[in-house]
């Protein structure tokens, strides 16, 4: 099952490494990463979508909290939560396709950014499954490039992951 | 006062009380060299190579219970050390391993002898630093002590630029140190305990299984009164053997993949069980799913909650330190009137008499070829039972672990969890060091003992009167035997050809040398060497059984009741 852990670490050189070292050594899953520093500067806070069995995904947040630099660990996936990430594409528009674009942008609450005679840049916030379904929908052909900044989260109401 | 980096370094290991620092000077920490020569407080033991330094560090700490420390030099010098600090690091052993590296204006610029070293060591430490900046040396090798030796153990390197040791601070170094991100004193759950001991009095068919953790946290004594007191069946693993004595009644061997008979069925078939300082890895249990397979209930102690549940489902988990939940399971214990099920406790015994009754460990010492296991057993006998006993990795560890009884902890120094062959010689310096009056014996085999033989020199400079007993059957004995059994007895490159004369090459490093060749020069052999030649490093090269394998063993991938047997073959 895919799980979004959000985990709060020392703002040091090389914590970044230790997270994703873990991963790759024991063969756990990371489908994005997210990470950058919080309001307080020495305190990083970084989220990890993995995916695994419940006993993997138990492996995973303990490993992380045995690593030093980690501060705290939280599966956000527990319990409510807001996940968003977003997506810049570059997309051909020419002709007709350039109102078609348009339309199907403003259908998704996408922003064009930049724009030239012949391409635009779409700026598209969402959760995961709304962002696939927008290249789903948008003419395959017409996609020059894309970029994602992987999913980052926060849980509802009182939940709150601080030191 | 304002120092500099290299004497902070100096400083700090002072304040630590170290006794020893294991290592090999180069261009990186000449300046903490430099502050090494100008003080007397502690000893630097010159290795001939960065690995047996760490080796060596690490058996210090593995003897004494404290944290061991090492100093290499940067590039070769830390890479040569990689196989040490992983070595340490999948036992849990607390070292302190300092590194130098290049300036901090070189960093990344590929100078000489520069490597990543923070990069390159990451995944075999606990943790690890760079100082970049003098002002944080102090505090960062204070924790790095204080992070070896706190929680689960293990190793902990601090990198240091040549540049660092010669910028200077003031020196303060920190009483105490606390993280926000790193709090290993977790008092476990009250509630767990009282569960672990309701299921413990309700067995009827209890057993205790426990690891390096009774070991490293030194509970050795608070196990034994607990055993005793419940009267149940124990066994210990290759890293927990000596945490309860072997020559003890309720004591059922070692298990695991060359564990006896006994307890590895008494482990397969309990209905409780109760882990201590143990992690269930593939050589104890075999394979999980055939475990998984018969039903029992498993309480599992573990300071490190990673460790729970990671190859098996727990009924029970308590994360603590050992010391704690023991003695709260020990009060609770006392304070209870119900005591376990004696009837049931008294068949369950009479079913381990039986499975004890096959002699999983049997051999058979003919006239002419030297057995291995019989100089294991007499080795045993002509030290009392009482040496520290280092080995290397392959057969003769395994029957090391098998004959020689060990009945104290910290007595069987040798690397279980990464298997790294070329230890047992360093082992045994680090030992030697920690307990200066010891008797050491370092079991090891033609093959392994090749893989340090250099530290030879180390032991003459020293004057460590270590016994090397090498047990010589010009193989690759353990893979020889993994290929009769599983590989149609294709003898692939496990042959070791054009050995040395063992014994010239000792007398050469300045040691006395001894062959022994038939069965019955084995005993006076070794009582020559451990009285008439207490004061040298004998090296015996006792030519053995070429043809001999470990039994019991249970074949890789196989469930703890499919064991094989000597005698079924």
């Amino acid at each position: 099952m895919r799980h979004i852990i959000s985990i709060l670490l020392e703002n040091e050189a090389g914590a970044l490494s230790r997270v994703s070292g873990l991963f790759s050594a024991r063969a756990f899953n990371i489908e994005s990463l997210t990470v950058a520093a919080t309001e307080d500067p020495s305190l990083s806070r970084m989220t990890i979508v993995s995916s695994g069995s419940d006993s993997v995904i138990e492996q995973i947040t303990k490993q992380l909290n045995k690593l030093i630099d980690v501060v705290k660990v939280v599966d956000l996936s527990e319990a409510p939560h807001v996940e968003r990430e977003l997506m810049l594409v570059k997309v051909r528009a020419t002709g007709k396709d350039r109102e078609e674009m348009k339309r199907i942008a403003d259908i998704f609450r996408g922003r064009i950014v930049d724009v030239t005679e012949s391409s635009y840049v779409i700026e598209l916030t969402g959760d995961c499954s709304k962002l696939d379904a927008f290249l789903e929908v948008i003419e395959h052909s017409l996609v020059l490039e894309t970029v994602r900044t992987g999913v980052c989260g926060i849980g509802r109401g009182d939940r709150i992951l601080k030191v | 006062m304002q120092l500099t980096g290299a004497e902070i370094v100096v400083k700090c290991l002072q304040e630590e009380n170290v006794e020893y620092v294991f290592g090999y000077p180069g261009g990186s920490v000449l300046y903490i060299y430099d502050e090494f020569f100008k003080q007397d407080k502690f000893k630097h033991v010159l290795v001939r190579h960065e690995q047996a330094a760490v080796h060596a560090a690490d058996a210090y700490s593995r003897s004494s219970s404290k944290v061991g420390v090492c100093m290499v030099t940067s590039g070769p010098g830390v890479t040569n050390a990689v196989t040490g600090i992983a070595t340490a690091h999948m036992d849990s052993i607390p070292l302190v391993i300092i590194s130098g590296q290049v300036p901090t204006h070189y960093i990344g610029q590929d100078a000489f002898q520069e490597c990543d070293t923070v990069g390159i060591t990451r995944p075999c430490v606990k943790h690890n630093f760079l100082v970049k900046d003098v002002k944080d040396l102090a505090v960062t090798i204070k924790k790095a002590f204080y992070i070896a030796q706190s929680g689960r153990p293990g190793p902990v390197l601090v990198d240091i630029p040549k540049d660092v040791t010669t910028h200077k601070c003031e020196f303060e170094y920190p009483k105490t140190i606390s993280m926000r991100s790193y709090t290993p004193g977790v008092k476990c759950h009250s509630g767990q305990v009282k569960k672990a001991l309701q299921l413990l009095l309700a067995a009827k068919r209890p057993m205790i299984y426990t690891g390096g953790g009774v070991i490293l946290s030194d509970t050795s004594d608070q196990l034994i009164k607990l055993a005793r007191d419940l009267g149940f069946p124990v066994t210990n693993t290759l890293m927990g053997l000596g945490g309860y004595p072997s020559t003890d009644k309720q004591f059922v061997g070692m298990l695991g993949m060359h564990g006896t008979y006994e307890a590895n069925m008494a482990m397969h078939y309990c209905d409780v069980l109760v882990a201590i300082g143990a992690r269930f890895d593939d050589r104890v249990i075999g394979n999980p799913v055939d475990f998984g397979s018969v039903q029992r209930k498993i309480i599992h102690i573990d300071i490190d909650p990673s460790s729970i549940a990671k190859r098996v489902d727990v009924d029970v988990p308590i994360v603590g330190n050992l010391p704690e939940v023991l003695g709260e399971l020990q009060a609770l214990l006392d304070e209870q009137k119900s005591k376990p099920d004696a009837e049931a406790l008294a068949s369950w015994w009479k079913q381990i008499d039986e499975w004890r009754s096959r002699k999983s460990l049997k051999y058979k010492q003919g006239k002419d070829i030297i057995m291995p296991q019989y100089v294991i057993e007499k080795l045993y006998e002509v030290t009392g039972g009482d040496a520290f006993v280092t080995s290397d990795v392959g057969q003769h560890q395994m029957w090391a672990a098998q004959y020689y009884k060990f009945d104290k902890p910290r007595r069987w120094i040798n690397s279980g969890g990464l298997g790294t062959m070329g230890v047992g010689l360093p082992y045994a310096m680090g030992v030697r060091f920690a307990n200066p009056e010891a008797t050491v014996a370092c079991v090891t085999g033609e093959a392994s003992i090749q893989m340090n033989i250099q530290e030879l020199s180390t032991a003459k400079q020293f004057h460590l009167p270590i016994k090397i007993i090498n047990l010589n059957n010009r193989y690759l004995g353990m893979v020889r035997q993994w290929q009769q059994m599983f590989h149609g007895d294709r003898h692939a490159e496990s042959y070791v050809n054009a050995l040395p004369d063992f014994v010239k090459l000792a007398e050469a490093y300045g040691h006395v040398g001894m062959l022994i060749e038939r069965p019955s020069d084995v005993e006076p052999a070794l009582r020559e060497a451990f009285t008439k030649h207490k004061n040298d490093l004998v090296f015996m090269d006792f030519i053995t059984d070429q043809t001999a394998n470990v039994y019991p063993m249970i074949a890789a991938g196989k469930g703890l009741s499919d064991m094989i047997l000597a005698e079924d073959l």
